[in-house]
């Protein structure tokens, strides 16, 4: 069974790598409001967006991120 | 184009979705045509007609590769590319490299389609497909894994939604698998050796012939399933929270459960008993997104009676459910002395594959179809709801009576007389098994019945519609 030192580092790797994606996951916002999250899929129009009024966004607790991604293209 | 997209209104780029979708249809169509067609071969032999090119030794492998990577395949890359852009409300990444992964994707079925046949193979189920053709799709994977991860680099939306999760834990796991299995050694253009030999070769083998199950036709097809269900129910998944737990749960645990294909073998007992072990844990996780899935409708059920398109997709979750039983409960090693090499695993196979993975498949289509064309629903819903019943029937039919051919030719070979020699011979469980393999192959008539009426239909609906420009819908700024 040779073939296991193949197969287990690779697992052992890939485990490791889940592991890391997980906790970008965890960490990064990703699981902050997981309901609103699955009825977002369906709004295919969403409302106007709702003008928020300056300096509301104290409170917003949303990842740092994610200013940067809606920006680019 | 970024600058130019970005002052007009930036718009989806679904024309390799819409081929992919085509393409879906039409494969499925022929790879159930085989597979009917080997189907009536089982029953009657005359049928290979002394042609090697239509023996069912070559025409096996065909039946498999285009009903799992061509029909499969397409509907994986069609409804991945179509949800990603939605759900990260971006247009695709390099769409030009999308364009390039479908006519590879072509290119690979055209050539496994004449290779196959010709008799030239790697001897490897469900990686047949000799070496230069592994090369082809290694680069198109990897083209498609550039794809797919650069739309969520470049999404708008901080989320991921939990189908791309599903996405692109099947991209990932099938590029792992698919190198790592194919490491051979060319000997010409057309033959190759495996670097591993015996034993560790059925081990590296079986290592990915599970997970092409677990990743290819299961992960990819849960993607659809968390999407397209709670879109065409119009309604949230029942548990956002446990569609999480499903997929990591999945992930962790999927890739061991291979060596449960080689219990009784020349493979090492402890590693026969650490497949079955985690074969038996994947089934907490299997339910819990099958019961996510259905109750999804819970409180709507009422949309079940009218909606055929909803019937393909909550009856798929059923057969996945039931396979997911089936498959754990064959893993054990008591059972599965009684039904490994019998017809119970191929009636197994197509649960999940008729039942689950082409009625996912054909759910999800019907949905996609229409809006890619620019219209409101298919050309004709009876037409579906047709296709629906055929379909079930046909299923139902298939595994049926491979369920009772499987457990009738286990017992036979097991039986033994008093005097320790076996009481019926080998051909003996192949005459008793004629009529099921006639009921099987009327199954699998009727499914493809099904599937031209889904042809019909798709080409009805595309000549009434037209290509459809959808506009990127700006980012709502609570969801941003």
């Amino acid at each position: 069974m040779e073939i296991l030192y193949l197969l287990i580092p690779l697992s052992t790797a890939l485990v490791l790598f889940i592991l890391g994606v997980f906790a970008w996951a965890l960490h990064g916002g990703q699981f902050e409001d997981l309901e609103r999250e699955g009825e977002r899929i369906l709004l295919d129009d969403p409302p106007v967006p709702a003008v928020r009024p300056a300096g509301f966004d104290g409170d917003q607790n949303r990842p740092p991120e994610h200013e940067g991604v809606s920006r680019t293209i | 184009m970024a600058v130019s997209s970005r002052s007009a209104a930036p718009v989806y780029t679904d024309e390799s979705v819409r081929w992919f979708a085509l393409a879906t249809i039409l494969w499925g169509v022929v790879g159930m045509l085989v597979g009917v067609f080997i189907a009536a071969q089982l029953a009657w032999p005359q049928l290979n007609l002394g042609i090697p090119w239509l023996s069912y030794g070559r025409l096996r492998p065909l039946h498999t590769n285009a009903v799992i990577f061509a029909f499969g395949g397409s509907a994986l890359f069609a409804t991945s590319l179509h949800v990603v852009q939605r759900t990260c409300q971006t247009p695709l990444f390099l769409p030009w490299l999308a364009k390039l992964v479908f006519w590879g994707w072509q290119l690979v079925i055209v050539l496994a389609a004449i290779t196959l046949p010709m008799g030239l193979t790697q001897s490897r189920e469900y990686a047949e497909l000799i070496w230069p053709i592994d090369v082809l799709i290694a680069v198109i994977w990897v083209s498609y894994a550039v794809v797919f991860f650069g739309t969520i680099g470049i999404r708008k939306v901080s989320h991921i939604y939990v189908a791309n999760w599903f996405f692109g834990g099947y991209i990932l796991a099938i590029a792992l698998l698919h190198i790592f299995n194919n490491i051979q050694i060319p000997t010409s253009l057309t033959h190759s050796y495996s670097v591993y030999a015996g034993v560790q070769d059925a081990m590296v083998q079986w290592w990915y012939g599970h997970n092409a199950v677990g990743f290819f036709l299961t992960a990819g097809f849960l993607g659809m399933m968390y999407y397209y269900i709670p879109r065409q129910a119009e309604r949230p998944v029942y548990s956002y929270r446990l569609s999480i737990v499903h997929f990591w749960a999945l992930i962790f645990t999927y890739m061991w459960a291979g060596p449960h294909h080689l219990h009784y073998t020349a493979l090492p007992d402890w590693a026969q008993s650490v497949g079955m072990v985690f074969s038996l844990v994947l089934l907490a996780p299997s339910w819990g997104g099958m019961m996510n899935g259905i109750m999804t409708l819970s409180g709507a059920w009422y949309k079940l009676r009218d909606d055929p398109i909803l019937k393909f997709l909550i009856v798929s979750l059923s057969f996945y459910g039931m396979s997911t039983f089936e498959g754990p409960m064959m893993s054990i090693k008591t059972v599965n002395a009684l039904s490994h090499y019998t017809d119970w695993t191929i009636g197994h196979v197509h649960s999940g594959a008729l039942g689950w993975v082409g009625f996912i498949t054909m759910g999800s289509m019907y949905y996609l179809i229409p809006r890619l064309f620019g219209r409101k629903q298919m050309y004709s819903p009876r037409a579906i709801e047709l296709h629906f019943w055929i379909a079930t029937i046909g299923v139902v039919l298939y595994i049926a009576a491979m369920w009772i051919a499987g457990v009738m030719q286990g017992l036979m070979w097991r039986a033994i007389n008093p005097d320790g020699t076996l009481v019926y011979t080998f051909v003996e469980s192949v005459k008793a098994t004629y009529p099921f393999y006639v009921i099987r192959w009327l199954g699998g008539l009727l499914y493809l019945s099904g599937m031209l009426i889904m042809a019909w239909n798709t080409v009805m609906t595309m000549r009434a519609g037209k290509v459809a420009i959808v506009p990127v819908p700006p980012v709502a700024a609570a969801h941003a």
